[in-house]
Order: C-alpha cells, then structure tokens, then sequence
C-alpha cells in the first residue's frame, strides 16, 4: 500500500465520517439534557429527502440545506412533544420518528417526483461543491505535506468543514460557557436545575432543537454533497453507527472526533478493499461493517474503561420534593 | 417598610417585621388536604423549629415556600411584605433557600460549579467561577463552612454535600435558609458539626427554619418550635418553654411512649455464636476486625455505634449477602449448627430458611421493591414457601390473603395490599417490612436501624413489636445509631468501633457520656468486661485509626 492510497483511503474516510460526525454531536447535545435519541437515524433521513427536494426545484444546494434543517427539526419538535412536555418514553418517540420518516420519505418522493421514492439526480448549484483551500495546487509536490494538505485536508465541501468545526465549539459550548453548564447539570440531575430556578424545559428543548439542526446538516450532507440526490433509505443505519460512536466516545466531543474517525475509517476501507486479504486470511467487508456495532459492543461490555452515561438520561423529569 | 411592619404586627411587641409570616396556607392533593390553613410566624435571626410526624404536611408547606408548589389560599409575607411566589427563583430573590432532605446536587460537577448554577453572572463561566471561588473562601472563614471548591460532589461525604448545600443557598445571599430534615442523612459527629454552623448563621443574623421529626435536635437548637399534626399547625411555643414529652403528645395528639415498656429478659440457651469474625472488602479495608458475642434466646442484643464502623458489614454478612469480592474468616453457629460464611451456601434465602429474619438497614434498596405492590413486597424472600405456591405456579390469592392479614395487624396505612411500596410513607414502609420478617417467626432476627426516617406513631409499634418477639423467646440483633432506641431497647449493649467491639455494657448501668466514648474508639482498660465478647487484642487502641471513610 503506497503512500497516495493512504492518501486516498484517509480522503474518503473523511468524506464518509462527516454525517457520522455531525449525528454524533446533535445525540451529545440531545442526550448530555438528558433526552435520549435513537430517532437520529429518521432525522437525518427526513432532511436528506427535503433537503434533496427543495435542492431539486430550486437549484441552490443552500436553500437545500436550510430545507434539511427544517425537516429535522420537525421531527425534534415531535420527539420533545411527546418526552418532553408529555412525559413519554424517549426510547418509543426515537423508534417512533425512525418509521415515520422511513415511510414518509418514500411516500412523499413517489408522490411528488414518481421515481420510487428517489428524487431526480442534483446538478451543478443544487449540490454543495467542493472548495480547494488556498495554495492547494501551489503545494501539491511537496513531498508529504503537500498530498496531505492538498488531497486530504483541501477539496471538501463547506459542510465538511462545519462538521469538523463544531467539534472545538461543542467542547467549548458545554464546559465554558452558562448554557454547556446548565446543558450538563440538568442531563445528570435536572431537579438541581429546576431548585435554582431555571426551566428544565426549555433547556431540554433548546437541546433538542441543536441536535435537530445538526441531524438536518448531516441529512443534507449525505443528498447533496455526498451523493447526488435523496435515495430511499439512503441514511443506512449511519444513525445507529453515530449513536455507537457517542456511546464509544462516552458523550465527549472530541472522543467523539475520534470514534467517528475510526468508524469512517473502517467504511473507507471496506469500500475500497470489499474482501481484505491479510495474507492469512480474508477479511470480508460485512465483517469491517459490524465493526462499529462490535466495538460498541465492546465498550458497552466494560473492557475499556466504563462508559457511563448522562444519569438522567431517558427519564421525563416529574417535579417531586 | 416600617408601616408594613406595623401592619405585620409584632405579637411579641417587636417592632421588627418577622421574616417569614404565612397567613391562612392552605393545599390539597385531590382529595388529601395537606395544609389547613396554616398561620405561622418566624422572627428574624432565630432558629424555629417545625416538627411534626411523615406525613403531617412540613415539607408541603416549606415547597410553597420555596415556590415548589402554589397555595390554594393564603399569603406569605416575606420581611413584612406580601409576596406572591410562583418559581423557585422568585424565592431565591426574596432570600429564601432552601436545603432539600435529598440533596439536588450534580454528583460529577465540581463544589464551585454546582453553586453558581443557575446564578451565573454571565454566558461565559469563567469569571462566575473566580467570583464565585472568592465568595466561598469568605464563607468558608465566616462560618467554618469548609468545602475543597475543585472536589467533584460524589468524592464528597454526605456531611460535605450538605454544606454545598448550603454554601449553595448562603451564595445566592438566603437570609432565610430552610433546612428539612438535615440530620436525617447524617452521622451524629455530622450533625453536631451542622448545628454549630446553624448556630453561627444565627450569630450573623440569618433566620434558620429547621424541619425534623426529631425531639431532641427541636430541644437542642431552636428558638421557637411549631408543630404540626395532619395538615395543621397545631402549635407554636418558645423552646425554653415547654418539654419533649409535651411536643411529642402535640406532634401525635396522644401520650407516647418514649421509653418502652418491657420486662427484664429471660435468656435461655444461646442462639447465635460469633467467633472471630473478620471480614475485609474487595478494596482491602479491614471492615470487621475479629468480632466476637453470643446472644441467647429471649434477648436484644443492641449495637450502638456512628455508622461506617462495621455494623453495615457484620448485618449483610449475618443475613447471608456480603458485598461482593469480600474475604471472610471466623465462625458463626446458629442453634448450635456452623453456619456457611463463604461457600455457596451462603445466601439469604438459607439464612431465612434457618431462621434468621432480616429487616435491612436500608428498607428502600434492601428490603422492598418499590415499584412493587405491598403484598408482593410482603412475600419476598419467602415466595418460596409451600403454602404460596400451587405445584409450579405461585398461589397469588394465598399470598395476598396472608398479605393483607399482616398489613392489618400491623397497621400499615393506608391498610391497602395493591399499593406499590413507594406510595407509603417512610414509617409504613418499615412496617411492611418489618411485619415480613417478625410474622415469620425467626429464631433470629437481625434489625438494622429500624426507626431511621420512621415517625414517632410507627417507632412505638415498631418497638413494642421487636419486644414481643424478645418475650416469645426468640433472639433480636439490634443495630442503630440511635443511642436513645439502644439504651431503651436493649438488654445488652455492645459498641463498634473501626470493625471492633469496643465494650459491653448493661442499659442500666452506663450513660450515654459512656458509650458515646465507646463509639469514639475510646476505652477504658479498667472497666473492659471480662464476658466472652472482647478479643485479646484491644489493648492498643490508640494506635487505631481515628475516623472511618
């Protein structure tokens, strides 16, 4: 394996982490207040199809994105209904939100676009596309640098960057500022929020709304800047591997960083060689794909360190004395 | 302000406003009315104690107080001026804070981070926490509240919690600070350190309100006390003029018996024999350091003690369930037969079967399932007994018929099986669990702080139960921290200290000063009894380690 495959493989990871990444960060936020979300799976799907609509008719992959978020958080703000102001279980409203975009994709698309629940192919504008950082050429030859910066860190689409920016400023949001503080307190124990007078609430609902919009980015990642148009269930379990990765970070943003990585790492690799040959033996790629679950299962198993969750996660508050 | 402090009245001829005036409070729950027209005055800068039994309404009224909860009716005037207080931080602005029975702390936030929740003084945390670090070092001179502010909550003891607690009210500049049930939590070297603090907030002016069903602590550190019965306030008395007996008939409308009445004990024959026994958990501590005593049919064999020096230990390890990864030596025979320690034999259930009956400690994790209903509740542990099961099938009629005659000779209120256990109260929880146990019959029973958070119609009952089964011959292995319920219970004393058993002493002839040095590790060569009890080794006590984690 030279050098420029590498090159290539760490490429396509970042490519292929970057929706994990931002699911990741909008389950920190939703599951850190406490609201646990296993619908991240449905929102990013939602947002895929609106966002691919709307990039669709009206030919800006912005307006797509905003569509994106729109649909998410549609589904955000019937997930907080339905464990926030009416006390359901959290687990139920997540399952719930994951048929309910599954069907309403397909429906929708079929009905709108009448291409079996796909929308057309994007073109030009009405996909995000790829942004060459300066001096990306002028580089290019410097022997290792220069790949590096101008194959695997230049040549993203603007939504790549977002993602990987959010991870300082999720570290930062929860451990400097009043609303992380209060973010934090009232996933581990709300009634020490509620006692110093601050709505538990609101702030469970402004959790769900960030996780909501950064489902919708990752959505929109994946219909208009990863592919080219929504596909039906084109999301493929990328929600579940992101809640994998947020129990194998242990809800932390920069493990976070890291375990998404790892995990875009073993899809790249799969791509790229779908039966591994170590010599010995031969690795299939259904084998790399169960890895991120295995893993989790690992982790979850207690054999690297305890992942302890938020501890009032999954829980409505009930006000009691 | 000084004509509102006209109007407030000053019935004592003050012309100072009280800090906390309620005039007709009153709150119901559906068909439970638990405040009646509630008329209660707290004067500046005095401790007022509200005591009354579980139940009776104190915590309802402190919530609406607090904003937890709206009243029904009724106005509160805060330093002689009517308040309304719909939210917790309409209270906080008025300087009210309160500091809850279960601490409403983030377990893994630190000291500093846990007060200025909520109080933050801008979007950004850095500069509250250097405000708030600062303020703390002045608290922490100002009234001996000291408190590492880096150390997360759940490296803290309950003691140290309970001072973040309260830094985290006095932070908020409280002039008024309730406090429910504080000691409830507490060892009494805690609590003696919490009333110090008390006394010194007073010293600097604050209005204390101190909410207990405790006697002794209204006896010992309030100003004024105010009782409650069933929702009322049925009294309000300066302390220096009335007694605990004249409290205690207030609090349950009824003479009570705070001594009990029994008999003297008639020991037969010996039922349990412990020899040795030494047990040391799964981090290395030596928990039990070689503990020795009989104790003999028809006998209560009380060990008092400050909780953490074993007792925990010696009751898990009796009734059949020590904690996991602990290494156990020694010998216990029970009726004369060696008794399992380690081996897979070892288990509650043959311990039960053996006849040892066990109310645990903690009623709430060891002895009941909460979500569970009373009758299930009141056949665990014994769901395997011939007369609760159909061949494979359990006999849920029989089981619940046997439930509901237990729940009536016991009193549990209200007297209804199909109620989950966490819809009791404290004191009828214990009942279920202690009626489970003692309607068995066991030849042994072990009883670990029986009365804890139990009010004072139930400990009565509870008492006078615990006696009856002494008097039907049986053995009772009593551990509590509460010295008062030792001394009356027991017809022998033993005292742990640091895994050991410092003493035995006979109710009668010792005093309270005695066995509270017993607890202390403090012994007295000299007056060491010679009984069976006392290992050879307990010459050098000073070289034992002073306090326990």
């Amino acid at each position: 394996m030279d050098f420029a495959t590498i090159i290539q493989i760490l490429d396509s990871a970042v490519r292929l982490m970057t929706p994990l990444l931002l699911a990741c960060l909008a389950g920190l936020y939703s599951e850190r207040s406490g609201v646990f979300d296993i619908g991240l799976e449905g929102k990013m799907l939602m947002a895929a199809f609106t966002a691919a609509s709307v990039a669709y008719v009206t030919g800006s992959a912005w307006l797509g994105l905003m569509a994106g978020i729109a649909g998410s958080l549609a589904l955000s703000l019937i997930h907080g209904l339905a464990s926030i102001t009416f006390r359901g279980n959290q687990l139920i409203s997540g399952v719930a939100i994951n048929f309910l975009a599954s069907g309403l994709t397909v429906l929708l698309g079929q009905k709108i676009f009448g291409l079996g629940g796909r929308t057309p192919a994007l073109e030009g504008n009405a996909r995000f596309g790829e942004i060459t950082l300066p001096f990306a050429d002028a580089l290019r030859d410097v022997p290792v640098i220069g790949p590096i910066y101008a194959e695997l860190i230049s040549g993203h689409t603007i939504l790549v960057y977002l993602a990987f920016a959010m991870v300082p400023l999720t570290w930062w949001v929860l451990n400097r500022t009043r609303f992380g503080l209060r973010l934090r307190a009232v996933g581990e124990n709300p009634a020490s929020v509620d006692t110093a007078g601050v709505s538990v609430t609101r702030l469970r609902y402004a959790a769900i709304a960030i996780c909501g919009i950064l489902c919708g980015i990752a959505g929109a990642y994946l219909a208009t800047a990863l592919s080219a148009g929504f596909v039906k269930e084109m999301t493929a379990g990328r929600g579940f591997i992101a809640l994998a990765a947020l129990i194998f970070a242990k809800w932390r943003p920069w493990s976070a960083l890291g375990a998404t990585f790892l995990f875009g790492l073993l899809e790249a690799i799969a791509n790229r060689y779908p039966n591994l040959d170590l010599g010995i033996i031969t690795i299939p790629s259904m084998f790399m794909n169960a890895l991120p679950y295995i893993l989790t299962v690992i982790i979850l198993a207690g054999f690297v360190g305890r992942a302890i969750p938020p501890r009032a996660g999954g829980e409505p508050y009930v006000k009691e004395r | 302000m000084s004509a509102q402090a006209q109007q407030s009245g000053g019935r004592s001829g003050t012309a100072a406003p009280a800090a906390i005036e309620l005039r007709g409070i009153s709150k119901a729950f559906g068909p439970v009315q638990a405040n009646k027209n509630i008329n209660l005055r707290v004067e500046k800068g005095t401790i007022h104690g509200i005591i009354g039994e579980n139940g009776a309404g104190k915590s309802t009224l402190m919530s609406i107080l607090y904003g937890f909860y709206k009243p029904d009716s009724g106005e509160i005037l805060v330093n002689g001026l009517p308040l309304t207080i719909t939210d917790s931080q309409t209270a906080i602005k008025a300087g009210i804070g309160m500091v809850f029975q279960h601490f409403k702390l983030v377990q893994n936030f630190t000291v500093l981070e846990n007060i200025i929740l909520g109080v933050e003084d801008g979007r950004l945390l850095r500069p509250s926490l250097a405000k708030a670090r600062g303020v703390l070092k002045q608290l922490a001179e100002e009234y001996q509240l000291n408190v590492d502010p880096d150390e997360t909550i759940e490296e803290l003891s309950v003691g140290h919690q309970q001072r973040v607690e309260i830094l985290k009210a006095l932070y908020r500049q409280a002039d008024i600070l309730i406090l429910d049930e504080p000691t409830g939590v507490l060892t009494p070297a805690e609590a003696d350190h919490l009333f110090r603090i008390l006394e010194g907030l007073r010293a600097e002016g604050k209005t204390i309100i101190l909410i207990t069903h405790k006697l002794r602590e209204i006896m010992e550190i309030t100003d004024n006390v105010s009782v409650m019965r069933r929702g009322e306030m049925v009294a309000s008395v300066k302390t220096a003029e009335t007694s605990p007996e004249e409290l205690a008939e207030l609090m349950v409308g009824r003479k009570v018996l705070l001594n009990v009445e029994k008999t003297p004990a008639q020991p037969g024959a010996a039922i349990l024999e412990v020899r040795d026994l030494k047990l040391v958990d799964d981090e290395g501590v030596e928990r039990l350091r070689g503990i020795s005593f009989d104790i003999r049919a028809g006998e209560i064999l009380g060990i008092a003690g400050v909780s953490g020096n074993g007792q925990t230990q010696l009751l898990e390890l009796l009734g059949g369930y020590p904690e996991k990864g602990s290494k156990v030596s020694g010998s216990v025979r029970m009726n004369g037969e060696e008794l399992d320690l380690t081996g897979t034999r070892s288990d509650a259930a043959i311990r039960r079967a053996r006849g040892i009956g066990h109310v645990p400690e903690d009623r709430q994790v060891e002895g009941l399932i909460m979500d569970f209903t009373a009758w299930e509740n009141v056949a665990f542990g014994y769901h395997h007994a011939p007369e609760f099961n159909k061949g494979w099938l359990m006999d849920n009629a029989a089981i619940r018929e046997d439930a509901e005659a237990k729940i009536k000779r016991f009193d549990v209120r209200p007297p209804n099986a199909n109620l989950a256990a966490r819809n009791f109260s404290g004191g009828n929880q214990q009942k279920i669990v202690v009626a489970r146990e003692i309607e068995r019959n066991p030849d042994l029973l072990l009883i670990g702080q029986p009365t804890r958070g139990v009010d004072i119609g139930a400990i009565e009952f509870i008492h006078k139960r615990i006696v009856e089964l002494r008097d039907a011959g049986k053995a009772v292995l009593l551990v509590s921290v509460e010295l008062d319920e030792i001394l009356s219970l027991s017809d022998r004393i033993a005292v742990m200290f640091d895994g050991r058993i410092m003493g035995e002493r006979l109710p009668g002839e010792t005093t309270t000063g005695e066995l509270g040095l017993l607890m202390a590790g403090i012994t007295d060569t000299e007056n060491t009894p010679d009984s069976a009890g006392i290992p050879p080794d307990l010459k050098h006590v000073e070289d034992l380690p002073g306090g326990q984690p």
